[in-house]
């Protein structure tokens, strides 16, 4: 899928956008200053730590970040070039579901305990395409049917609970599906489940992208899921995204010391590892960043010197869409 | 720094340091409120055997409600053993007084999943590091201070945080300090029940490090519980893998990941995903979900979801194969 990706056209494009927090320390930057783009029917990955902002980005870009505490404070988010932070609340509404749809790590939070699966595919499905009855219903079936959940005729009838964890993310699915987005946010689809059914989820959303077209963009952990589904790769570290490629390039030759170390720091299957490498430290709370000067991660790097401690790096074009954000990128000599 | 009573390393046996028979556990299911009447039960863990010798790693893998923790637990003495038994040091552990099961129990500890519930939040890192001792009546109160210190620095931490509370540090420093109070009695086996699976990956790598440190320091033994197969190879000498309270297959490291047996095994390596940019293989996904512990399948456990299922499989249980070393449970290779 990588190779034809600057013929499509862009979808989603994120100028800027910097989300703050109001605590009681002051002002808190989860999301600073974040920009990125998707085409149609390519996969992105935001890929970072607990705490380093990629949920509350894809929240942002839904509008959806609780408010108070936090506050979109600036930016863009053009969905098809219209912004997305200018359209009312009713406006959002009608996108939300309808342009861009949303699945999160736990099925079962995300779900209604009190209203079968049926219900809520059809209340979805009723509110953006206007459909009701007995072709709302058969449309739920079908959906269920598009994310392979056995005899979904009778399904349709269950409660959440009566499903198991990777049924009940199918259903997940095939509620965000249900209204054919241009987007799909998926924000750790696959974390809470057991590595067989995660499995059979990657490859159900891989094949439903396929059929469909849509983009999606898929905000995880793990670099192997990253290395399975995703066709370009941002990596976030305390709110910025420190550096951006294509996927295959950013595994093979990552250019930021944060990058370096995540791929270091798993013990790999394919290979034999002495000793694991791991970065030093933890990830900084917002709190401490804010007394923090220069790059986010000098800290933690082990190349930082005084020009990292006192300035600030900007994300720089090093070759051709390999992006970074770093005063001593890892570029092999002759580059 | 000498305590009384912490070494008690030397006596040593040939035999292994730990061996399991036919375990069994089967957790009652009752229906009613006034007179609750069993009605069926889980069948958690379902008559395996293995052993652990001494400075060795067992990784147990399988996925979720197949058994692994409870098998943990088991050993450990926190649940009651259905039938079979244990050996430890090639004594019947259900044989042993009282007084010497509580003796027993220095030599056998336990680090826990969830460094943010497992720790309690109104007690100081020393106290938490401490209590061990106090419970076995250990060393004076100088002594218990100064190995408290010892400990904090052994596993990275500064002297300095034991008078702080758990909620000040992150959670790879609390796991630090799990970690310091299952090695403060010098035990001999440690069951680690997921010990990384919460942790970040930049910070799980300084964990899985200062286990294997630990281990080569004091003489350790592990079990080793995980659903990450990749962290199981990384630290394990030999691994056995769990289907629906089963053993399906047990080998070394090398054997069970260059050369696997099981259609599960096969099926649990293939669903990972590797950080890796070369091409990727065509995985083989398996079907459907892991059915109830409570009516498991007749004959092999896996049939239901085994592309290679046969009439045999569904009404007979698999015979134990040897296959130089390497054991597999499965009709496949009989």
């Amino acid at each position: 899928m990588g190779e034809c990706i600057r013929k499509m056209n862009t979808l989603l494009e994120v100028r800027n956008l910097t989300t703050h927090i109001i605590a009681e320390e002051g002002l808190l930057t989860p999301v600073d200053n974040v920009s990125f783009t998707i085409h149609q029917s390519e996969t992105l990955a935001l890929v970072g730590e607990s705490g380093c902002g990629k949920s509350m980005t894809a929240l942002s870009i839904m509008r959806l970040v609780p408010s108070p505490p936090a506050r979109i404070a600036g930016g863009q988010v053009l969905l098809e070039g219209e912004d997305l932070l200018k359209k009312t609340e009713a406006q959002m509404v009608d996108i939300r579901g309808a342009n861009i749809a949303m699945i999160f790590q736990e099925p079962m939070t995300s779900l209604n305990p009190l209203f079968t699966v049926g219900n809520q595919i059809i209340e979805t499905i009723s509110k953006h395409k206007g459909i009701s009855g007995v072709q709302a219903r058969n449309h739920a079936i079908e959906m269920l049917r598009m994310v392979r959940i056995p005899s979904a005729e009778i399904r349709v009838n269950d409660y959440p609970y009566q499903l198991s964890g990777g049924m009940r993310q199918r259903v997940m699915i095939a509620m965000a599906l249900s209204c054919s987005p241009k987007l799909l946010i998926a924000d750790e689809p696959t974390t809470a489940l057991d590595v067989t059914v995660q499995a059979q989820i990657l490859d159900l959303l891989k094949n439903l992208q396929e059929q469909v077209g849509m983009a999606v963009l898929l905000v995880t952990h793990d670099l192997g899921v990253v290395a399975e589904v995703a066709d370009r790769v941002a990596v976030m570290y305390a709110g910025q995204i420190v550096e951006q490629a294509i996927t295959a390039e950013l595994l093979s030759r990552p250019y930021h010391p944060y990058t370096k170390g995540l791929l270091s720091s798993v013990p790999r299957l394919d290979e034999d590892r002495k000793r694991l490498q791991g970065i030093k430290g933890t990830v900084p709370s917002l709190q401490s960043l804010r007394m923090l000067t220069g790059c986010q991660f000098h800290p933690r790097c082990q190349y930082a010197d005084e020009q990292c401690e006192t300035e600030v790096p900007e994300m720089r074009e090093l070759k051709s869409e390999h992006f970074v954000r770093c005063w001593k990128p890892l570029v092999a000599v002759g580059e | 720094m000498p305590i009384r009573g912490f070494d008690r390393r030397s006596a040593s046996t040939a035999c292994a340091l730990l061996q399991v028979q036919n375990l069994v556990k089967h957790f009652p299911i009752k229906k009613g409120i006034l007179r609750p009447i069993q009605t069926g039960s889980i069948k958690a863990v379902d008559g395996i055997s293995f052993k652990i010798d001494s400075r060795e790693t067992l990784g147990l893998v399988g996925e979720s409600g197949c058994g692994k923790s409870t098998t943990g637990r088991l050993l450990l003495g926190l649940e009651e053993v259905t039938s079979g038994e244990v050996y430890y040091e090639g004594t019947d552990v259900s044989s042993l007084s009282k007084p010497e099961v509580r003796e027993l129990k220095k030599d056998m500890q336990l680090v826990f999943q969830d460094p943010y519930a497992s720790l309690n939040p109104r007690m100081t890192v020393e106290s938490i590091i401490m209590e061990p001792l106090e419970i076995h009546r250990l060393g004076t109160r100088r002594e218990r201070k100064q190995r408290v210190i010892e400990l904090l620095m052994k596993v990275g931490l500064d002297p300095k945080c034991a008078s702080r509370y758990p909620n000040e540090f992150s959670g790879g420093q609390r796991q630090r300090i799990g970690i310091a109070r299952a090695i403060v009695l010098n035990p001999k086996f440690i069951v680690c029940d997921e010990p990384v699976s919460a942790l970040d990956v930049s910070v799980q790598a300084g964990i899985i490090n200062l286990l294997q440190d630990l281990q080569e320091e004091f003489g350790l033994s592990y079990l080793f519980i995980s659903h990450d197969l990749s962290v199981v190879k990384h630290i394990s000498n030999r691994v056995a893998v769990m289907y629906l309270g089963k053993i399906v297959e047990m080998a070394n490291k090398r054997d069970l990941y260059s050369n696997p047996l099981h259609p599960y095994t096969r099926a649990l390596l293939s669903a990972i995903p590797v950080p890796d940019a070369k091409g990727k293989e065509k995985r083989f996904v398996l079907e459907g979900d892991v059915p109830s512990p409570i009516n498991p399948p007749s004959g092999c456990r896996f049939h239901p979801r085994c592309a290679h299922s046969t009439d045999v499989c569904r009404l007979e249980n698999p015979p134990r194969l040897d296959i130089n070393g390497h054991e597999v449970w499965c009709h496949l290779y009989a």
